[in-house]
C-alpha cells in the first residue's frame, strides 16, 4: 500500500505516528537496483537467507518453509544470495531493468536455465 | 496573598519553578544559573516539592532527560547559562521540533572565548532560531512572573512549542531585589494540569515519537512546528492578561515605556531598560521627548506590533548586548530596522553593542545615545550606524 502524503496542516503535531508500524507502507524495495530471484526446484529450505535478510523480506508460508521474496521492501542488498548453501545457488541477483515487464516465471527460467 | 520578599533573581526562579512543581528537572550546574537547581534540590530535600530531579553529566544530557521526560508526558524544566546552553544545541531543536512544551530558565551569559561568566546576550541570540519560544525579563519579578506564565504559553494546545524565560546574569541573577512572592496555591491555580497530547508512557494508545521524515514529509512537518512557534504570539498576550487578572501585574508582547508621543526612541531588552526608564525619567523633566520600548517577546519576533509602537519616533536607537558577528547590526537591530521597512514612517535607525561580557552600562552612557538621537534629528544625518557603548578607544 502507498503511503498517503498530507499537507502540511494536516499531519500530526512534532511529527508524532499515531499507527505503530506503518514503515510497513514505505516501500523501500523502489530503491533496488538488483533483485533476488527465487529457484524453489533447489531451494534445501535451510532458511539461512530468511536468517540474514537485514529487512524481513524474505516471505514465508503457514508451514514455516520459504515462499518468496517481498518486493515492496526487498532493497535488493544480495545477503540472500551470498549466504545461500546450495550448488548452483537458488537465489540470484538480476538487473532490475532486465526484470522490468516480466513474471516471476519468466524471470525464474531465464536466471535459472544457463 | 503574596508577599514582599526580597531575593535573588536565581531565587525568584527556584520559587516559581518549587511552585510550578513539574515531573522531572534534569539539570547541570553552570555558572551564573547554578543556584537555581541548587536551591530547587534544597527545596526538595526539604519536602516542599516532589519533583524528579536528574542529576546528569552535561547539558546535553540534561536538555536529552528533560526531552524523555517530556514525552513520557511529564511536565518538565531546567536552567542553563552561556556554554551549558550552547552544549544543549543539538537537542533544542529536538525538543521542538517534537513540540515537548519545555520550560527552561536561561541565566544568559557571554560565552567563552575569553572565558567570561559574566551577562550577555550571547548565549540566547545564538539559540535564537532553535524554534523556542523566548522572552526576556528585565527584573526579579519579571523572572518570576514570565516563568509562570510560560508553562501555560508553551502547554497552550495551539502551541506545544518550549520556551525559555532569560534574566540577565549577575545584573538580574545575583542582585537582590524587592519583588512580590505570590500564593503558593494561586500560582498552582493559574498554571493549572498539564494533559499531555500523545504521552509515550499511555499503552493504551501507543505511539511513536522521535521517527524520521524522509525529503517528502520533513518540510511539512517543519511548516506545522513554525505555525505553533508563531500561533505563541496569541498566547503569550492571553496569558499575560490572564496573569494580569490573577495577580496584578499585566503583561504584553512589549513594554512601551513613555512611548506614546517619543521622538528619540531607544529599543532594548533586559536588565539595561530598568537604566534606561531612569535616563528617561530625566530627560521627560527637561522636556526631551524620550522614551523606550523594551523588548519581551523575542521569538517569535512581534515585528507587526513593534512597527506599530515606532510610528512616533523620529530616531532609533537599538541596543544589543551581544556582538553582530559579521551582520549588518546585532539580531535586535536586524529584526526591529527589517520590521519598519514596510512601514511608510521608517524613522533614522543605529545600532550599539553594550554590556558584553558584564561590561556595565551607566545612566551616562544612555544618556549619550539620546543625544546621538536628537543630533540626528537636528541634522538629518547618521554619522554612525553601528557604534558601541563604554567601550576603551572609538569604534571605527
Amino acid at each position: 500500500m502507498a503511503e498517503k502524503l498530507l499537507n502540511w496542516d494536516e499531519v500530526l503535531i512534532g511529527a508524532t505516528i499515531k499507527d505503530p508500524g506503518n514503515s510497513k507502507s514505505y516501500e523501500t524495495g523502489s530503491w533496488r537496483v538488483e533483485r533476488p530471484v527465487w529457484n524453489p526446484d533447489t531451494c534445501i529450505q535451510c532458511m539461512f537467507c530468511w536468517v540474514y535478510c537485514p529487512d524481513s523480506s524474505i516471505l514465508v508460508d503457514e508451514n514455516g518453509k520459504m515462499a518468496g521474496i517481498d518486493y515492496d521492501h526487498c532493497k535488493g542488498c544480495g545477503i540472500c544470495v551470498e549466504q545461500c548453501p546450495t550448488k548452483p545457488k537458488s537465489l540470484k541477483m538480476i538487473l532490475e531493468s532486465e526484470a522490468k515487464g516480466k513474471t516471476l516465471k519468466e524471470l525464474r527460467k531465464e536466471a535459472f536455465s544457463k | 496573598m503574596g508577599k514582599k520578599v526580597a531575593l535573588t533573581g536565581n531565587e525568584a526562579a527556584a520559587h516559581a519553578i518549587r511552585q510550578i512543581n513539574p515531573d522531572v528537572i534534569a539539570a547541570f550546574p553552570i555558572t551564573p544559573s547554578t543556584p537555581i537547581p541548587q536551591a530547587v534540590a534544597q527545596f526538595i530535600a526539604d519536602g516542599l516539592m516532589d519533583t524528579e530531579l536528574v542529576t546528569v553529566e552535561s547539558e546535553h544530557s540534561a536538555m536529552s532527560a528533560c526531552i524523555g521526560a517530556a514525552a513520557a508526558g511529564g511536565r518538565v524544566m531546567t536552567a542553563t547559562s552561556a556554554n551549558g546552553y550552547a552544549l544543549m544545541w543539538e537537542m533544542l531543536y529536538i525538543a521542538s521540533g517534537m513540540r515537548l512544551p519545555i520550560v527552561m530558565s536561561v541565566v544568559a551569559r557571554a560565552l567563552s572565548a575569553p572565558l567570561n561568566i559574566h551577562g550577555d546576550h550571547s548565549d540566547i541570540m545564538g539559540g535564537r532560531d532553535t524554534g523556542w519560544i523566548q522572552l526576556i525579563a528585565e527584573n526579579s519579578q519579571e523572572a518570576y512572573d514570565t516563568l509562570i506564565q510560560a508553562v501555560k504559553i508553551a502547554e497552550h494546545k495551539d502551541v506545544m512549542t518550549p520556551a525559555l524565560v532569560a534574566q540577565d546574569g549577575f545584573n538580574i541573577s545575583h542582585a537582590i531585589e524587592i519583588w512580590e512572592l505570590e500564593d503558593d496555591n494561586k500560582v498552582k491555580e493559574f498554571i493549572g494540569d498539564y494533559e499531555p497530547l500523545y504521552p509515550l508512557l499511555n499503552t493504551d494508545e501507543p505511539i511513536t515519537h522521535g521517527a524520521w521524515a524522509p525529503p517528502n514529509w520533513y518540510f511539512e512537518h517543519k511548516m506545522n512546528q513554525l505555525k505553533g512557534l508563531l500561533n505563541a504570539k496569541d498566547v503569550v498576550k492571553q496569558v499575560g492578561k490572564e496573569f494580569g487578572e490573577a495577580f496584578g501585574r499585566e503583561y504584553g508582547l512589549y513594554e512601551a515605556y513613555k512611548l506614546d508621543d517619543a521622538e528619540y526612541v531607544i529599543v532594548a531588552a533586559g536588565s539595561v531598560c530598568g537604566t534606561t526608564k531612569d535616563v528617561v525619567d530625566n530627560l521627560r523633566e527637561n522636556g526631551v521627548k524620550a522614551g523606550l520600548l523594551r523588548i519581551r517577546l523575542f521569538r517569535p519576533f512581534p515585528f507587526g506590533e513593534i512597527a506599530e509602537a515606532l510610528q512616533s519616533a523620529k530616531a532609533i536607537a537599538v541596543l544589543d548586548r551581544v556582538s553582530p558577528a559579521g551582520a549588518q547590526g546585532g539580531p535586535l537591530f536586524s529584526e526591529v530596522r527589517s520590521a519598519l521597512y514596510d512601514t511608510s514612517t521608517r524613522a533614522p535607525i543605529i545600532n550599539y553593542t553594550y554590556g558584553l561580557g558584564g561590561r556595565d552600562t551607566q545612566p551616562k552612557h544612555i544618556n549619550s545615545v539620546y543625544e546621538t538621537l536628537k543630533k540626528i534629528v537636528e541634522t538629518g544625518k547618521i554619522e554612525k550606524q553601528f557604534d558601541c557603548l563604554n567601550l576603551r578607544g572609538e569604534w571605527r
